[in-house]
């Protein structure tokens, strides 16, 4: 299992040109969006969130999200 | 900080710091590692619990005690104020806690009974032999040391991914899992002794609004809706902005706490070769209320008493730690859970019409016991065609 230390800001997502945003002044660091995302894609690490590269921007996490920090953004 | 453990435990919350104590008063070495630099901090809670589940474990003290709890009420959605009260009146039925100061008690006692704690310290990977866990890979200020356990207890809270590594599905359905958003209140017209919870598809849908004191004209305000609910323009923060400005135009917010509570179903099994789930962890949580610390300090508790007595018998397989998993579902918490599912399953499929209904056959109830389990009791004793429409679930709840 290879486990990221060294985090990135945005997941990008290869298949489909869509990355997942993460608002850092919105935000809240609560870890509502890592209980339902279904790839495991998101990790909470204190004041910071995580995404990794299996982020497949399904956007299931910027639904719940309490703030509408998340955001799906299509790449052209 | 060493580099082997009878039992490592992650995560300083109830969960962690019951598991912990409990390990240590068993004889058993025990790490608690917090990825947080403090414990107790940030709040991700309501804070409020019931006298009787608090009372089990810790004897109530005014240092983590921010009020005591006589009634509660609730208010249905077209705005009838249902009043509730425990049978003899004034008498103490519920705390609003102080997480901050409780959660510290918590962990003081597991260090006091023998337990390492570690701050800033988090788990970034399972230690993992033949495909057997064996510890975790423990990272703090950037450097990283193994440390290895006989026993893993996951108390990693709603954002668990302890257990995820190690190939347990904990996935939160998205129409399960409460999006919210409170905030602490002064300056507002409230009644300190009494928790108030608001229903309605307008106001909270598919959850509630709740103002629990933390004092005088103090209090959590927060919000729970479904995630399923949730989007843009309709966030638990829009809904709960819209109810305080209504409410509480003149309050001050002292304290601003988003999170997320799962009401789904407990993980399918809490238990693999030698690791243990707890508390938020393993979706304990009251699919109901949104309750979680009793459940949390229960299991984390249970857990390291299995641990304790496998680690004796020299077997900490799936096998042998699956009377935890059993231990758990079989007690009243298990069984509230299963009950409380249910009911909530039937209550988010009402209309408000329905929840109007219902809350208008009483203006004021006396409970002998102050719990949602009479409280249920007394509604179907007025609205007894209820028994009818709840199905095989009215058998749960006789």
């Amino acid at each position: 299992m290879v486990i990221c230390i060294v985090t990135i800001n945005e997941g990008k997502n290869q298949h489909n040109h869509s990355m997942l945003k993460v608002h850092r002044d919105i935000c809240g660091y609560c870890g509502c969006c890592v209980s339902v995302c279904p790839e495991g894609a998101l990790e909470l690490i204190d004041a910071y969130l995580s995404v990794e590269p299996n982020c497949t921007s399904c956007g299931i996490c910027a639904k719940v999200c309490p703030l509408g920090a998340l955001e799906v953004v299509n790449e052209k | 900080m060493k580099n082997k453990y009878d039992v490592l435990i992650i995560g300083g919350g109830p969960a962690g710091a019951l598991a912990g104590k409990t390990a240590a008063e068993k004889g058993l070495s025990a790490l608690i590692v917090e990825k947080r630099p403090a414990i107790g901090a940030p709040v991700r809670c309501a804070e409020g619990i019931g006298r009787e589940a608090l009372l089990e474990f810790i004897d109530a003290d005014p240092r983590w005690i921010s009020a005591e709890m006589h009634g509660a009420g609730i208010i249905a959605p077209d705005g009838f104020f249902m009043k509730l009260e425990s049978d003899m009146a004034g008498s103490k039925v519920g705390y609003v806690l102080d997480r901050k100061f409780f959660d510290r008690e918590l962990v003081w006692k597991a260090a006091e009974a023998g337990a390492d704690v570690a701050v800033k310290s988090r788990a970034a990977a399972p230690i993992m032999e033949n495909g057997v866990l064996k510890g975790a890979k423990i990272e703090y200020c950037g450097t990283v040391t193994d440390v290895r356990a006989d026993v893993v207890i996951a108390a990693d809270g709603v954002e668990s991914k302890f257990s995820k590594w190690c190939g347990i599905d904990t996935t939160v359905p998205v129409r399960e899992i409460m999006s919210s958003v409170q905030y602490v209140m002064a300056d507002i017209d409230i009644d300190q002794h009494s928790t108030i919870f608001y229903l309605g598809n307008d106001v909270a849908p598919e959850g509630y609004l709740w103002i629990f004191p933390k004092g005088h004209r103090t209090a959590n305000v927060g919000i729970g809706i479904s995630g399923k609910k949730s989007g843009e323009g309709h966030r638990a923060k829009d809904y709960l902005d819209k109810f305080v400005k209504k409410t509480f135009p003149n309050g001050k917010t002292i304290e601003y706490i988003p999170g997320g509570v799962s009401v789904c179903r407990p993980l399918d099994c809490t238990v693999a070769d030698n690791l243990l789930i707890t508390g938020d962890a393993a979706r304990v949580v009251d699919p109901l209320t949104g309750g979680g610390i009793y459940n949390a300090m229960y299991t984390g508790k249970l857990a390291a008493e299995v641990a304790a007595d496998c680690i004796s018998k020299s077997d900490t397989s799936k096998k042998a730690l699956m009377i935890y998993d059993k231990t758990w579902r079989a007690s009243k918490m298990g069984k509230a859970i299963e009950r409380n599912y249910n009911i909530k399953e039937y209550l988010i499929k009402q209309p408000d019409e329905k929840l109007n209904e219902i809350i208008h056959s009483v203006s004021k109830m006396n409970l002998k016991e102050f719990s949602t389990l009479s409280l249920i009791k007394e509604i179907i004793k007025v609205n007894p065609k209820l028994m009818l429409e709840l199905g095989a679930l009215a058998a749960s709840i006789r």
